[in-house]
C-alpha cells in the first residue's frame, strides 16, 4: 500500500534539512565520488580510516530528501565501526531497501535509525536516492577512485 | 465596428473542449494510487486516443502484411495504408512532397540518420556545427559521436536567463566554418519557443543548411515546412498523441537524394549483387529492414484525430492553461519557474526552495498527479540554469485548469511534508 507517510518519516525529514556530518573532512584519508545518472545528483564521501576503523565520516553534495538523509544517517552510524563492519552494512542496508519481504523486528533493531529508510522499498524509483551514499562510501572503503554510479 | 470579445473567465470554455477530448483518452479514466489520474507529462510521452488505438489494432486485425513486397492483395492493402500514412504526414507538415517524409523511429533515429549520413559524407575536420544551449541530449550526443569521428567542432548558441536563444550570439557564431545548424524548434525542458524562422533565415543568409527538432512543436501549433524552409524537421509520433517506436525525418529532397544510406538492408535497395548494391529512391534508401508498419498508420491516426480537433484551437487551450497554471504556481511559497520566455509552449518547469524535484514528483505521485522531474534528458541547460534538476509539468490537449489546480493543491502538500 501506497504510503508517504512510511517514506517520508520525521527522522528523514528531520536528517534531510538538517544533515549530520555535512561538508569536507580536514585530514581525510579515503574519498568517493558518487553520481545518480537518472536525476543527475552527485554527492561526495570522505572518510578518516585508521588502523581499520571508520574514525570519521562526512559527506557533501545536493540530492533530494531521501538521499541527504541516508547519508546523514550513514555518517553517523558508521563511525567507529570497522571496515569489515561498515561494508557488512550497507550490505544489510541494501538488503532493506529492495528486499520483497518486509523486514524484521530484528532486521528493524539491529539497523537503528536507519531503518526509518525500510519505506523505500514501496518505492522502486527512489531506491537508487537511498542508496548512492552507501554505494560511494562503500568505494571510499575499497580505494576505488572511479566515480559511482547507480546504474 | 464589432463590439470586443468578451473575456474568457474559463479557459478550459473556448471553442476547443478539452472535457470532451478527454472522453477520447481511456487512460484518463484509470487511477493512480486510487485516485484520479492527473496526466501532466504528455511532453515526456502523450496519451493515446481511442483513434489511435483502434487504428492500430486494426492493422493487426484485418490489414496487416509486409510490406513493398508481397504481390497478394492483403500486402498491397498494407502498404497503400503505409504510404498513405506518409501523404498524410506531408501534408500535415506541409512538405512538397512525400519522398522527403522517411519514417523512423523516432526524433532520435532520425537525428542520428542526418548525423551519420549527412555529417560523414558532407563534414570534415575543423567544419562547425552550431547548436543551442536548449538542446535535449538527442540533439546534442549524436554530433558529439559525429565530431569524435570526423573532428568537427560544436559551437554552442547561449540563452538568457529567461532561457530564450540569444539571437546576436548566436548570428556571431554563423562563419566561413560552419555547415549545419541543428537547434530545437522548442524546449521539452523549458518550453521556449525558439524564433526559429529568423535562425533558419541567419543560416540560409550564410548558405548553411538547418536540422530542427520539431519534437515539442509538432503537437502544439501548426507546423508549416515550407514556410519554415528549413532543411531537416524531425519528431516523434508518441508526443503527438501516436505510437512510440515510429518518428518522422523531414528532409528536402535535394539533400536526401545526395545522403549515402544510414542503414542497409531490405526495402532500401534496388538490386543486390555480392559486387555491388543499388539503392533504392528516396525515402526508401533510408528505411531499411521492416518499418514499425501499425506505428505509422496509427501515427497517421493521430494526424487525422489533430487535424479533427482543430491544431489552432488546441494551441490555444493550451495556451491559456499554461497562463492559468503560471499564475496558480506562481502563489506557491518559494517555487522558482526556471524557463521564463516571453514565447513558451504548454511547458512549465519549476524548482521549490522546501524540496527537492524527486520528492515533489513522489508525493504528487500519491495524489495521482504524473509529472516529470530530472534533468529533463537536458543536463547542459540545467548546468546553465544552476540546478541539478527541475520538476516539470507539461500540458496536452486534453488537460484542463482542474489538473493545474489539483498541481497546485498536490504541491500545498509538499510544502506540508517538508514545511
Amino acid at each position: 500500500m501506497f504510503d508517504l507517510k512510511d517514506l517520508y518519516q520525521e527522522v528523514i525529514i528531520d536528517h534531510s534539512k538538517r544533515p549530520r556530518h555535512f561538508g569536507k573532512l580536514a585530514g581525510q584519508n579515503r574519498e568517493a565520488e558518487g553520481y545518480n545518472p537518472l536525476c543527475g545528483d552527485r554527492l561526495t564521501v570522505e572518510l578518516i580510516v585508521e588502523d581499520g576503523i571508520v574514525k570519521d565520516a562526512a559527506f557533501e553534495g545536493a540530492g533530494c530528501a531521501i538521499s541527504t538523509a541516508s547519508a546523514s544517517l550513514m555518517t553517523d552510524m558508521v563511525r567507529g565501526k570497522t571496515e569489515a563492519e561498515a561494508q557488512a552494512l550497507f550490505r544489510q542496508f541494501q538488503d532493506l531497501v529492495t528486499r520483497n519481504d518486509p523486514p524484521t523486528e530484528d532486521d528493524l533493531l539491529e539497523l537503528e535509525k536507519l531503518a526509518a529508510l525500510a519505506g523505500v522499498r514501496a518505492f522502486p524509483s527512489r531506491v537508487k536516492c537511498a542508496t548512492l551514499a552507501w554505494h560511494t562510501l562503500s568505494a571510499a572503503l575499497d580505494r576505488r577512485n572511479a566515480p559511482v554510479k547507480t546504474e | 465596428m464589432t463590439a470586443p470579445a468578451p473575456a474568457r473567465k474559463n479557459p478550459d470554455a473556448g471553442v476547443f473542449d478539452a472535457r470532451r477530448a478527454r472522453e477520447d483518452f481511456p487512460i484518463l479514466k484509470t487511477a493512480a494510487h486510487g485516485k484520479p489520474l492527473v496526466f501532466l507529462d504528455s511532453a515526456a510521452s502523450a496519451q493515446k486516443p481511442r483513434q489511435v488505438i483502434d487504428a492500430v489494432a486494426h492493422v493487426y486485425e484485418a490489414e496487416y502484411a509486409n510490406i513493398h513486397r508481397g504481390v497478394y492483395e492483403l500486402s498491397e492493402r498494407t502498404t497503400a495504408a503505409f504510404e498513405d500514412a506518409r501523404e498524410k504526414t506531408r501534408a500535415f507538415l506541409n512538405a512538397r512532397e512525400a519522398r522527403e517524409i522517411v519514417f523512423v523511429r523516432g526524433a532520435t533515429e532520425a537525428i542520428n540518420l542526418v548525423a551519420q549520413s549527412f555529417g560523414r559524407a558532407f563534414l570534415k575536420e575543423g567544419d562547425e556545427i552550431v547548436l543551442s544551449a536548449l538542446e535535449h541530449h538527442s540533439n546534442i550526443v549524436p554530433w558529439q559521436i559525429l565530431r569524435d569521428m570526423t573532428g568537427v567542432v560544436l559551437r554552442v548558441a547561449p540563452v538568457n536567463d529567461a532561457g530564450e536563444i540569444e539571437l546576436e550570439a548566436y548570428e556571431k557564431l554563423l562563419n566561413a566554418r560552419t555547415r549545419l545548424v541543428a537547434i530545437t524548434h522548442v524546449s521539452n525542458a523549458i518550453g521556449t519557443v525558439t524564433p526559429i524562422r529568423e535562425i533558419i533565415r541567419l543560416a540560409h543568409a550564410k548558405g548553411v543548411p538547418v536540422l530542427v527538432d520539431g519534437c515539442q512543436a509538432v503537437p502544439h501549433q501548426k507546423v508549416d515546412l515550407q514556410a519554415l524552409d528549413c532543411d531537416f524537421y524531425a519528431f516523434s509520433g508518441h508526443k503527438l498523441y501516436g505510437p512510440s517506436g515510429i518518428g518522422v525525418l523531414y528532409g528536402k529532397a535535394e539533400h536526401l537524394e545526395a545522403m549515402p544510406p544510414y542503414q542497409g538492408g531490405g526495402d532500401m535497395i534496388r538490386s543486390v549483387t555480392f559486387e555491388k548494391t543499388d539503392f533504392n529512391v528516396i525515402p526508401y534508401k533510408f528505411e531499411a529492414g521492416t518499418p514499425h508498419i501499425a506505428g505509422a498508420i496509427g501515427l497517421g491516426a493521430a494526424i487525422d484525430y489533430l487535424e479533427g480537433l482543430g491544431l489552432a484551437d488546441i494551441a490555444a487551450h493550451e495556451q491559456a492553461l499554461l497562463q492559468h497554471a503560471t499564475a496558480r504556481l506562481s502563489q506557491v511559497e518559494g517555487l522558482r519557474i526556471v524557463g521564463t520566455a516571453a514565447e513558451k509552449s504548454s511547458i512549465l518547469s519549476f524548482t521549490l526552495a522546501a524540496a527537492h524535484p524527486h520528492d515533489i514528483g513522489t508525493i504528487l505521485d500519491g495524489e495521482g498527479i504524473a509529472i516529470r522531474t530530472g534533468h529533463h534528458c537536458a543536463q547542459p541547460l540545467m548546468d546553465r540554469f544552476c540546478v541539478a534538476a527541475t520538476a516539470r509539468a507539461s500540458f496536452g490537449l486534453y488537460n484542463t485548469t482542474e489538473d493545474a489546480d489539483a498541481l497546485a493543491e498536490g504541491l500545498r502538500k509538499v510544502l506540508e511534508i517538508f514545511g
